[in-house]
Formats: C-alpha cells, structure tokens, sequence
C-alpha cells in the first residue's frame, strides 16, 4: 500500500462508527459559557477597578509627598557676606 | 447601549444553536475516538466536549469571521492533551475500551492521528499546535497508521523504527 491508501484505509476505519448526540448539549454549553463570560467580565472590572484606585493613591501620594521639590538642606548653608 | 448588547447576545444565541446542531456531532467524534472509549457509552468525552462547547461560547463575539470549528478543535485537542499528560501513569487512569478502533494506541498518538487523518488538519499546524517538531508529528504519524492498520505487528520489534529514524 503506498501512502495515500494507507491514509485512505486509515481515514475509513476512523470514520466508520458515528456517535450519537446527547439531546442536551447545547443548552448545558450556552450555560457553562454564560457562566464564563460573565466570570471574565467581572475580572476585567475587578482589574479596573483596582487600576483606577492604584492611580488615585499614587496622585495623593505625590501631592502629598511633593517630590519634586528639593528638600531642606541637612548641612549648615554656606556662610556669605559677613 | 442595552439595545446593541441584547441583539448582541441574540445573534450569539442564534449563532452557536447554529454551530453546535452543525458540528457537534462531528466533535463529539472526534472526542470519543481521542478518549479511546465505545462510540455508544462515552462519558469522558463528553466532559471533554461540553467545556469544548462552553469556551467556543464565549468566545464567539471575538472570533471575529475565524472559523469556530478551529476554535473548538483547537480547544479540543490541547484540553485532551493537558487531561492527558495529567494522568499520565496515575492510578486508576481509564484504559481505552477494545471496541474503540484506537484501542492499542498511546494518547499522543491518538491525538495526532485524529487531529491528521480525520479532522485533515496539516502537518505544520498539527505540529505548531501541540508544540512538537514537524519530523516527529510525521513519525508519530506514520506509527500510529501502521498500529491502526495491521495490529498483530504492534509485539514485532521496531522493523519500522529505522526507516522513521534516518529522516
């Protein structure tokens, strides 16, 4: 036998017995998916969510840590004009 | 905005009741020849079908014009695979039932002979899919057709190794 009939003979066996459906597949699936979709739009908002917070606690941080402004010197200044 | 969500959800509705009474069968098939069992009592592959079914759910709407069968099939043959590797060796695992014309193969090489020779998938996307070289998808390829066609050959010492190995 050459490839292609083996593949054939092979494609035979495999098909051979159909199987039957059970009646209620597809509203269980509708479910299970409903179930998953709302599952991960409730992820996506938690993930929001806490983005959004993580932002507002880091804007209230810099406004009341000011970084950017240079803190008060810890050595005595130099000593000019006297 | 509820108006668009609610014919959103409808046209999902009508869809899918579409894809399952189309390519259920098809898929169920598929799984029952993947799990080994008898085509008439198959309870392990419908567990594998049914989250099958419920991941192409709800991933309808971001398909966007690709193929839901692929989505399913590939879905199909990467949970089958994980299952099993999982049991792999454990105690109790289910062996496959002598009616099944699988009976005597491995899980590995069940998989890639259904996904190569009944569902038609290429030897690149097979071996891309499963994450495994494409020479050794065709030498699995070729084991598992030459187990299924003449079984009494699966006791011969490998005769049929060497050729595979010089590729």
């Amino acid at each position: 036998m050459n490839r292609a009939q083996r593949e054939a003979a092979v494609r035979r066996i495999l098909e051979q017995v159909p199987v039957p459906v059970p009646p209620g597949l597809h509203a269980e699936a509708v479910r299970r998916g409903s179930r998953l979709l709302r599952r991960r739009l409730l992820a996506h908002r938690l993930l929001w969510l806490l983005l959004c917070a993580a932002a507002v606690a880091f804007t209230v941080w810099a406004l009341r840590a000011q970084p950017w402004v240079e803190p008060p010197s810890q050595t005595t200044p130099p000593l000019t004009g006297w | 905005m509820r108006d668009r969500q609610a014919s959103r959800d409808a046209r999902r509705a009508r869809e899918f009741e579409a894809f399952v009474a189309g390519a259920a069968g098809r898929l169920l098939h598929a799984a029952t020849l993947l799990t080994g069992e008898a085509p008439d009592d198959s309870p392990r592959a419908r567990r594998l079908l049914a989250p099958t079914l419920a991941h192409t759910y709800a991933r309808w709407d971001r398909l966007r014009g690709e193929d839901p069968y692929e989505c399913a099939r590939q879905y199909l043959a990467t949970r089958f695979a994980h299952e099993a590797w999982r049991h792999y060796g454990a105690v109790g695992r289910a062996r496959p039932h002598p009616r099944s014309p699988l009976a005597e193969l491995a899980p590995q090489e069940r998989l890639i002979l259904v996904l190569r020779m009944f569902e038609g998938v290429a030897e690149e996307q097979t071996a891309a899919l499963l994450g495994l070289p494409v020479e050794r998808v065709h030498a699995i390829c070729d084991r598992a057709t030459a187990t299924v066609l003449h079984p009494a050959r699966r006791s011969v010492p490998r005769a049929v190794g060497t050729k595979v190995a010089s590729s």
